[in-house]
């Protein structure tokens, strides 16, 4: 096999992990939007701050599971992780989205943005700005891919990049299961078609609402641990870039739309790697930018999106 | 009512200062204690902080003391023009201290030329700097014999085909590249791939994908320790094991906590070794770590080095009027600094010496002393 | 429009022109501030032309205060040799070098404005959002202005005068434009936009003009703080800047020009009040992150703004509906 392909298939790989980490991302987006029709700015931060909370109980977490990074270690990390975004999401919302409740749609994206730049910003100043060294949760290495693939050895997958697909992966069949099989998946759907006939069918709007936000935050405070396993070196701005890279793909699946963001995210990380390896690299945030432009030009639904009809 | 009490302290205070005025000299410094170079700028004021204590603490200059203002710039454009304007007019200061980034100081420079003010900076390495006038000076290397420093380095250990990852957004990193690649193909080197990444990245996977493609014997990646060690890390999954070579951007508290031992085998230059094993040197590390309770690097190192140039200066002149100090500064010559014996060249800056250093065992080690 | 606010207008012009004569004697820290309350006027007020009256929230002005800046700059560094240092050749260099960098900038605002028409409030958002990032991509690949490296060695053309003149004039195409069919226009978008078109309103129209001219202003603005600060870095417009501005606008209620203007002065004075407070030692130690960092207190201020009272501090003031 030429050395091209090789190379090609390696910037695949390192485009789909990264691509899983913003359709994690994501799918919060497109959650909170389905449901209240609105971009939750702050969410990018969300996933920050799962970094650090998985930080802060990565040490006792270990310690519990015998010491040292291990298998068990790591999901405990990652549930507790998921547990804390869900929490801190739901209080986001109550606080700060929910006194807003029927008011024009400007004040609450105002909101979004405060609540977004707080967080960043009170976040630099407890955890200080500088990156801090993420422990380590699993022991990172490449695969050792066997001689018998032929050309195929010479490709790096790592144990962190096989994380990334394997948990993203069971985290959308849960997220499925749950939207699609459980009552309160139905809520949602209900609320996403109309709030007013939902409200009437006795869906309690506040509580599908508070669920909806700490479901999206939870996938973000997964894609906040599983990034700083990758890359462990985590800072209160980790979340910005993130965050916007995730609302693109978001956008570009068609937001609202719980499959198109997995598949934004993937084609989103798989065409920053591509740009990165084959073009230049200084256009890694402009190209995600050109196609958001594009993809609101061309058709603003998004790939997988229907096309909505705004009534008046 | 808050406003109020903001405007009073606001306009109160430059009677506050007058009153302290007369047996103190005002000595002004500006840099980023918070925001995102935060981690430099606080090394360059712990080691400046440290510096004047001490001058006082050995009975001042002149038989007054020093009285350093520190502003913080935040590390955001368009704030050193105002603080440091607000240091020369509000709190008088005879000379300003700052910065550590070069484009904080090139914001700030003409002021204090416009305004006849000396201004030492210790760790921007912009040659652009010292340019603006004869006010500015520099008490440490600039990039182009930095860079010359690690090709040089580089052509020693037989290297021949060298990949060279720069930061686009960091003015620094890309000079440093430049002169790099200069010296290293002008000696017949070759650069096999030429790499690109920005500051706040954080996977450099396909970029790192890239140069193992082209085989090289050794990576020069001329950034910031925050990419640095993320870079190093990865490099080492993909599988590159070559060494990796830098410069004193490397120096930062994260670096190995991050990068953990990926760095291993590693060289780069700077402009201090804290294990330097010089009388000076250990007193120094001693005395820093007794005060912060860390020891310290090469911003600190600098940020001493330029208080006590000024001192001296100070003291050569036994004025603080700012033509006789601005030729006292740049007639600084062979003064013994930590960071080598410093003379100020005819454009400003300082001539002197650039340290290698290793990587290994959870620290640096010396390695040699380049000679410019 | 009021004769009493032309007359203001025209006051402060004619004062600003006083007072540059003075300007030797003014403490360099104030005077710095003083440019810096005029360029912050100029720059609020022309964001609340486009996020305020026209409702399109817009995220990206620093793009073409950036336009502005490096558009100006580079002409007065180009050509400045040429024109010599008679101050009839300078003055001339300056303001044509002011002009053509709010027109870049209007370009720049055209092509933001464009593909917008078809875009909904977040969306809005997020693209200007991409347009600064974009500018500033450019500006940072592009040698000839630095690049990296940032743009220096401009002269200090701005004063007093300039910077205040220049205000007033914004502040009266603002207000002119809001007092006329255009404002009506401007509003009508910003209300309802499907019933405006149902009526027979070219939103198109509105909205290009509503980001045209505040790009505009904007590229002003940018030259003024180029030849102020004498060096720029393309970092020194990025989001921070915009959402700096953005305060601005909603702090003095998105609307109101005379709100915001006072805004403008309240959120230049406040950092140096700040950094004032951040000096003194009996400061308590919950209020030194707020002292130390603006943007905390900023997002607060936008949070609890937008709960308590979203039509900002003076939202009803200044506003007067033209009776039917």
């Amino acid at each position: 096999m030429p050395d091209q392909l090789i190379e090609f298939l390696q910037q695949l790989i390192n485009g789909l992990a990264q691509g899983s980490i913003y359709a994690l991302i994501a799918l919060g987006y497109t959650l909170v939007f389905g449901v209240l029709r609105f971009i939750n700015f702050a969410h990018g931060d969300v996933f920050m701050l799962g970094a650090f909370a998985g930080l802060y109980t990565a040490p006792k977490l270990l310690a519990l599971c015998g010491g040292g990074p291990s298998f068990p270690g790591a999901a405990a990390v990652l549930v507790v992780a998921m547990f804390i975004c869900a929490a801190l999401g739901i209080l986001i919302e109550k606080l700060c989205y929910r006194p807003l409740r029927g008011r024009p749609h400007l004040t609450v994206l105002i909101t979004a943005i405060g609540v977004s730049l707080f967080l960043e910003n009170a976040g630099q100043y407890v955890f200080g700005a500088d990156p801090q060294s993420f422990p380590e949760i699993i022991t990172d290495r490449a695969l050792e891919i066997p001689e018998t693939w032929g050309a195929l050895s010479s490709l790096t997958i790592t144990v962190g990049q096989l994380l990334v697909f394997g948990v993203t992966f069971f985290l959308l069949l849960g997220l499925r299961a749950i939207v699609l099989h459980t009552r309160t998946g139905m809520a949602m759907r209900a609320l996403s078609f109309n709030p007013v006939a939902a409200s009437l069918m006795g869906v309690n709007t506040d509580v599908v609402i508070s669920f909806t936000f700490g479901l999206g935050s939870a996938l973000a405070g997964a894609a906040g641990i599983l990034t700083s396993i990758q890359q462990p070196s985590i800072d209160p701005l980790m979340g910005v870039n993130i965050g916007l890279k995730a609302f693109v793909a978001a956008v570009l699946g068609g937001i609202g739309n719980i499959p198109g963001a997995a598949l934004g995210g993937i084609l989103i990380g798989v065409l920053e790697a591509l740009v990165v390896g084959y073009i230049n690299p200084t256009y890694r945030d402009a190209i995600v930018f050109a196609v958001l432009i594009l993809i609101l030009l061309i058709k603003p639904s998004g790939l997988l999106g229907k096309p909505e009809r705004e009534k008046v | 009512m808050i406003r109020q009490l903001l405007l009073t302290v606001f306009l109160g205070w430059p009677a506050f200062e007058l009153l302290q005025a007369q047996d103190e000299i005002p000595v002004g410094e500006y840099a980023s204690l918070t925001g995102g170079s935060a981690s430099f700028g606080q090394s360059a004021h712990k080691g400046t902080e440290l510096a004047i204590a001490e001058i006082n603490a050995n009975g001042g200059v002149l038989g007054k003391k020093l009285k350093l203002i520190t502003e913080d710039d935040q590390s955001q454009a368009g704030q050193p023009a105002t603080i440091v304007r607000k240091l020369i007019s509000q709190d008088k200061v005879v000379a300003v201290l700052g910065e550590v980034a070069s484009s904080k100081s090139l914001e700030a420079a003409p002021i204090c030329q416009q305004n006849k003010i000396p201004m030492i900076t210790p760790a921007s390495t912009n040659p652009k700097v010292t340019e603006v006038g004869d006010y500015i000076f520099r008490v440490c290397f600039i990039d182009p014999f930095q860079g010359t420093v690690m090709a040089k380095f580089a052509r020693s250990k037989g290297w021949k085909k060298i990949a060279v990852l720069t930061d686009v957004k960091q003015d620094y990193s890309v000079g440093l590249g430049e002169f790099f690649v200069k010296d290293f193909t002008a000696n017949g080197g070759e650069i096999v791939r030429d790499q690109k990444y920005s500051t706040g990245d954080k996977d450099f996977k396909p970029q790192l994908t890239s140069i193992k493609a082209a085989k090289p014997e050794a990576v020069f990646i001329p950034g910031y320790y925050a990419e640095v060690a993320l870079i190093a890390k990865q490099a080492r999954l993909l599988g590159i094991k070559v060494p990796l070579l830098g410069g004193d951007g490397w120096v930062g508290d994260s670096l190995l906590k991050v990068a953990g031992n990926s760095l291993d085998g590693s060289f780069f230059s700077c402009h201090f070794s804290a294990d330097d094993q010089s009388p000076k040197t250990r007193d120094f590390v001693a005395k820093f770590k007794a005060k912060y309770g860390e020891i310290p690097d090469d911003m600190a190192a600098l940020g001493y080095d330029s208080a006590l140039i000024l001192a001296e200066a100070i003291k050569r002149t036994g004025t603080t009027d700012p033509e006789k100090l601005r030729d006292a500064i740049a007639a600084t010559k062979d003064h013994d600094g930590i960071t080598g014996k410093i003379t100020l060249d005819s454009a400003r800056n300082a001539s002197k010496p650039a340290v290698i250093l290793t990587v290994g065992n959870g620290g640096f080690q010396f390695v040699e002393t380049v000679a410019p | 429009m009021l004769e009493r606010t032309k007359i203001l207008l025209l006051a402060a012009v004619l004062a600003s022109a006083a007072i540059s004569f003075f300007a030797g004697s003014i403490n360099p820290y104030y005077y710095d501030i003083l440019i810096s309350i005029g360029i912050n006027i100029i720059l609020a007020t022309s964001l609340n032309l486009v996020n305020g009256y026209t409702g399109q929230f817009s995220l990206g002005h620093a793009g073409f205060m950036a336009a502005g800046a490096y558009g100006s700059a580079w002409l007065t560094l180009a050509f400045g040799y040429a024109l010599g240092t008679s101050v009839a050749g300078t003055t001339a260099l300056f303001v044509f070098a002011l002009t053509a960098g709010g027109l870049i900038a209007a370009l720049a605002g055209l092509a933001v404005g464009v593909p917008s028409l078809r875009l909904r409030g977040d969306y809005l958002a997020i693209v200007t959002l991409g347009f600064n990032e974009i500018i500033k991509s450019v500006i940072q690949n592009a040698e000839p202005l630095g690049a990296q490296r940032g743009l220096g060695g401009m002269v200090a053309h701005t004063n007093f005068f300039w910077t205040f003149a220049l205000a007033a004039l914004t502040v009266y195409v603002v207000l002119n434009l809001v007092h006329s069919t255009y404002g009506s226009g401007f509003l009508a978008v910003r209300d309802d936009e499907i019933a405006a078109e149902a009526m027979g309103i070219n939103t198109t129209k509105y909205k290009v003009l509503a980001f045209v001219i505040g790009a505009f202003f904007a590229g002003v603005a940018g030259g003024l703080y180029a030849h102020f600060k004498q060096f720029i870095h393309p970092e020194g417009f990025n989001f921070l800047r915009s959402m700096d501005i953005v305060v601005m606008v909603i702090l003095g209620g998105m609307g109101s020009t005379i709100g915001v203007c006072i805004a403008a002065v309240l959120l230049t004075i406040l950092p140096e009040g700040l950094r004032a407070l951040a000096h003194l030692p009996w400061l308590p130690d919950w209020l030194r992150p707020i002292a130390e960092n603006r943007m905390i207190l900023y997002s607060l201020l936008l949070i609890i703004l937008m709960i308590t009272r979203p039509q900002g501090l003076f939202g009803t003031l200044g506003w007067k509906r033209k009776k039917a």
